[in-house]
Order: structure tokens, then sequence, then C-alpha cells
């Protein structure tokens, strides 16, 4: 009879599963998922290869141009081989890695500032400012992307300074690219956010919190917003990868970011050239656009589901 | 005693394309400082409406206040600007829903929701808030408070939800508290408590209340003084055991034979209104009551009677007085 003493009891604290948080029952979901596992552990490789190797070669290494160099297959000296000019891939893919990344994030940002506040503008206040907004978000959407990419990125292409930032010159370019990029991709997104905040003014709690003298600015981003995270997030996401795919598009057309500074969009301008003579030409740089790309895509899929408020699987 | 809000000729209507709703039609009260008044009637009687006239939170358009003054301590409400009504609302006047489970916004913790009125309107900062958070959430009884203060919404029942409107309400010590329906969505033990909180709360903040209800039974223990809604009109002011023992309002009366009562005879049957209430995208004409009135005369189709008093602190909209008639 004793043994049944001996066993451990569960105490009532123990009974009473602390509640899950928010944020515990996302990574719960998000753990579930495979592929979007995968692509968090790929983007953090990834990050890690443009970043890390940057404190071992040097950018004027990866922009060092060497005629009696050029086109040389992947040996030990070049493992990734070289371009037309002589420059070594891998370092030029490791410097690119880092503009590419730093184009899709800053692109990214912008296209979700752009669209949640137009479109959170739009859909709490209605009326004639709505209409105004979505006949502007309409007609932005009507106008192909690539089309108004190509279009701006020639308009500005001329006389852009080189621009210093944390003791790196880059080319202007890359700031062109980047607000042409993220000023043409949030009509989505503010069309999604609109629709979101047309259907949360209407709930009770927006009520309560105007009942209890919430000014207006902390009603619309402090208490509507947070419910429309998960849409953003998943659109924020795919915007990355969006931006990496369109720089790399305007790049190669060779009207996005100019030489020296390299991109893995840019690193492909010269090689459709060779694509059957130099494969090391466009396959590295390639390869890494879609691994990104790919990766992103898996993480926003996943992020889709986790945070689907609806989904109740854990 | 002060008056503290005093409610003139308040009309509200609602231009929607079946036409205009006219949901509140010219009504007059007044509530003083410390007094609970219940706003008794029908659903779509315009009781809420009428409160939510009074705070600037009708959504115009539709919605548009026809007329009449609304004055809180020598201040018209119905003039103020949105920003000033900002700073009414929640400090001065506060408000709880009726629903608990939507009123709560589902994403954030229990203690941003406290806090935010403290931060707003006492500019507190977020240490002090969140100290006097844990405090309201202790004194409205919610078990476990510090704990409890990092949860959300889902993570609370329907009493305990409506217990932390209760204390959102009462972050700013407000001197009023319009309480719609509160008890409503909830069963009946919990009502019990929420009302007995609610009451608590009332005597030791010394605050007045509007209590809106259509149980008439629950506002016997808790008003002093009742007002009776019906299609938008005040029918009926009397105190609270004037209004039970000699009601004059065949409205009223109806209302009180509708109410199920622990000493009436098991074989009675309770007894309905006849009717429904009438649609309100009708100009009203003639009293609102008429079609379902057994006393309905001519008079009563043609032309709507205005509220004359019958007694102290007793007004009435009738054309004929119940008492009168049965002696």
């Amino acid at each position: 009879m004793d043994s049944a003493t001996s066993v451990a009891r569960l105490v009532p604290d123990e009974l009473e599963a602390p509640p899950l948080s928010l944020r515990e029952l996302v990574w719960r979901r998000f753990r579930r998922h495979k592929m979007a596992i995968f692509g968090l552990v790929m983007l953090v490789a990834l990050l890690a290869y443009a970043f890390v190797p940057s404190f071992f070669i040097s950018e004027d290494y990866a922009n060092h141009t060497d005629t009696s160099l050029r086109l040389h297959a992947p040996s030990a000296d070049h493992p990734f081989g070289t371009d037309t000019v002589g420059r070594d891939i891998l370092a030029r893919t490791i410097y690119g890695g880092q503009i590419s990344i730093i184009i899709g994030l800053t692109a990214a940002i912008l296209e979700v500032l752009a669209g949640v506040l137009i479109g959170a503008m739009a859909g709490y206040y209605g009326g004639l400012l709505d209409s105004l907004l979505m006949r502007f978000t309409e007609a932005m959407l009507n106008i192909p992307q690539i089309f108004l990419l190509i279009v701006m990125a020639k308009f500005f292409a001329s006389g852009i300074p080189n621009i210093e930032f944390l003791g790196r010159e880059y080319s202007g370019s890359v700031v062109v690219i980047v607000l042409i990029i993220g000023l043409t991709s949030w009509p989505y997104l503010a069309r999604i956010v609109r629709a979101e905040f047309l259907s949360l003014k209407e709930r009770e709690f927006v009520l309560a919190a105007r009942a209890t003298g919430t000014p207006t600015r902390q009603i619309i981003f402090g208490h509507i917003l947070p419910n429309c995270i998960a849409p953003i997030v998943v659109t924020a996401t795919l915007g990355v990868a969006n931006a990496i795919t369109l720089e790399a598009y305007i790049s190669f057309l060779g009207m996005g970011v100019r030489a020296p500074t390299a991109t893995w969009g840019n690193m492909l301008e010269n090689a459709n050239n060779y694509i059957e003579s130099a494969a090391w030409l466009w396959f590295f740089p390639g390869l890494l656009i879609v691994l990104t790309v790919l990766s992103i895509n898996f993480l926003g899929d996943g992020l889709r589901d986790a945070l689907d408020p609806r989904s109740r699987t854990l | 005693m002060n008056t503290l809000l005093e409610v003139s000729d308040l009309r509200t209507q609602f231009h929607t394309p079946e036409g205009n709703v006219f949901a509140v039609n010219g009504i007059s009260f007044n509530i003083n400082e410390g007094e609970t008044l219940a706003v008794v009637g029908e659903s779509g009687c315009g009781k809420s409406v009428t409160m939510m006239s009074i705070l600037g939170l009708i959504p115009i358009p539709p919605g548009e206040i026809v007329s009449g003054a609304a004055v809180y301590r020598g201040r018209d409400l119905l003039k103020m600007s949105e920003h000033e009504l900002q700073r009414v609302r929640g400090k001065e006047i506060a408000m709880v829903f009726q629903d608990p489970m939507t009123s709560l916004n589902p994403v954030l913790t229990v203690q941003r929701q406290i806090t935010e009125s403290l931060r707003t309107h006492m500019g507190m900062d977020a240490p002090i808030a969140s100290r006097r958070a844990l405090e309201l959430l202790d004194l409205v009884g919610i078990p476990d408070a510090a704990r409890r203060l990092n949860e959300y919404p889902h993570q609370f029942s329907g009493g305990m939800r409506q217990r932390v409107m209760i204390a959102m309400a009462l972050a700013c010590q407000p001197s009023l508290l319009i309480a719609d329906e509160p008890t409503t969505a909830l069963d009946v033990t919990i009502q019990a408590q929420i009302i007995e909180l609610a009451m608590r709360m009332r005597d030791q903040l010394g605050m007045a209340m509007i209590w809106i209800t259509h149980d008439l039974g629950v506002v016997a223990g808790l008003a002093e003084r009742v007002i009776v809604m019906y299609a938008g009109f005040i029918v009926e002011e009397a105190g609270v055991d004037d209004l039970y023992d000699d009601p004059r309002h065949p409205y009223t009366l109806a209302l009180l034979g509708a109410l199920p009562r622990a000493d009436r005879r098991r074989h009675q049957r309770l007894k309905s209104i006849p009717g429904a209430p009438p649609s309100l995208l009708v100009q009203p004409r003639g009293c609102p009551f008429a079609p379902r009135c057994e006393l309905a005369a001519d008079k009563c189709w043609a032309e709507s009677p205005s509220l004359r008093p019958v007694g102290a602190g007793h007004r009435l909209a009738c054309w004929f007085d119940v008492k009168e008639m049965a002696s």
C-alpha cells in the first residue's frame, strides 16, 4: 500500500498548466512546419555566408580587376572562378549578397510603412479619403510593376553620386533601387490592411476603446493594427523575397545597381553571353538568389499558418 | 443634490438606405451626483443610442444628432469637439458594454488595456500605472491579480472579463458610470455578482450610475429612479418603489405583468405584450404604444402625449392615467 504514497503526486500548481502566451502558441505552430524551419535555417546560413566572411576578405579584393585572370574556371585560388574582368566571383557573391539582402530588407520595410499607413488611413477613416487613396492604389496596381520599375530606373539612372555608409562606399543606385522597389510594391499590402481595418473598426472593442477616451491615433496603431499583424508579417516576408528578385531582374537588364558595387543581380548582367562557355558566371549568384527567395517563401508560408488565429492546430 | 448630467430634447436619427431611423425622439432626463438611474425598455427602444449619443460614440454618418443638449457639469457634451470629448470619456464618464466577450481587444494583455486610460488621462508612467492596474483588479475581485495582469482576454471567463471591463471603467474614478446591459450576456449567478460589485464600487467611489437593462427584476435593488423607454420616447419616469407599487403607463404595467415572480401562482401564465415594437423607420405620429395598447383611443393615434407630472418625481406620457381609470 505504501507504494501508492511514494508515487510523486502532482501539486495543484502543476495540474494547472500555465496558459500559453500568443508568442508561445505561434512558435508551437511554426515549429510543426518542416519547410518553414528549413527556410529559417537556410536563411540564417545565407546571412552568415554574406556577412561573416567580410571580416577576412576585403571589399577591395572583391572589386579588384585583373584582365589577365579573366574568365578563369573555378580553381583552388578562385573557388567560384573569375568574371569577365578577372574579379573573384566568391568574394563578389559575398559582398553582392550583403547588398542584395539589404536591398530586400529595406525595400520591404518601405513597402510595409507605405502600405500600412495608406491602408490604415483609408480603412479607418473611410469616405472621401478612402476613395482617393484606393483609386490611387488601383492606379498603381494597374501599371505592371516591372514596367514601372524599368521606367523609373531609367529616369533616375543618370548622375547618382556614390554614398558613404558605415565606412563603406556604395553606388547611389542602391538607394534608388530600394526606393523604386519599395514605392511600387505597397499597393497589395495597402489593400490587405484596408480590408482588415474595415472589418476590425466595427468590432466592439474599438467602441470600448473609444468610450475610454483613447485618442484616435492610439486606436488605429495601438488597438486595430496589432490585430492585423499576421497578414502584414507574411506580406513583409514575401516582400523581401520579391524585392531581391526584382533587384536581380532590373540589374540583369543593366539598369540596377552600378559597378563596382556587386549584387547578385548585376553579377548576372554579362553572364548571358557565356551561358555555356563560362557557366560559373551565372551559376553561383543564380543559385544564391534561388536559395534565398525559396527559403523566404517557405518561411512566409510557415508564418502564415502559425499566425493565423483561426488555425487550431497545435 | 447637484445635477450631474442634464439631457434635454435629445433626438438621434440614422440615415440608412431604407430610410430615416427615428432612434431617439426628443427625450429629456437628468441624473444627480451619486444617484443611480435605471433605464429600462425592450431591445431597440433607443436606450443604448441615447447613451452613445451623449458620449459622441454614434457613427456620423449615418447617424445624426438632430437636436438636444447634454449638459454635464455646465458643459454641453453635444457641442464638444472630438478632442474635448476624448478627455471626458473614460475620465469623467465611463461606460461598460454588454458583451464582455467582444469588448476587450483580443491581442492586448489585460494590463495594457487597463493602463491605457490611466496613461492617457492621468499621465501616469508605466510602472505606476501597472501598480494601479493591479489594485484595480484586486478591487473588482479577480483572484491572483498579479499573474492575471499579463494574460490575454481569451484566458478569462465571461464574468471575469466583465470584471476587467469594470476595472477599466473605474480606472480614472469617473463621476458617472454608464452600464449598458452589463449583465445580459452573463448567466444568472454571475449577474448577481456583477451587480453586487457595481453597487459596491458605486458606494465606495460615490459615483453616479446609469444602468441600462431590459430586465425590470434587476432594477429594484439597484436604482433610485427608473426611466421606462419605448420606441425612442420616455413613457414613464418614477422613483423605483413608486414605479413598482404604482405604475401609471400601460406599457410599464404590461412590462411588470411579463415579469416572472416568485410570489405568483404557478398556474398563472406570464402575460406577454401582444404585437411587436413599432418600426423606427416611420416618423412617429401619435402615441408610439397605441398599436399595442388596450386603452388606445382616437386621440392616442392622432397626437403624441408629452411627459406630465403625476406625483412627486413621477412623470407620465399617456393621455390616460391607469390609476384614475381604476378608481
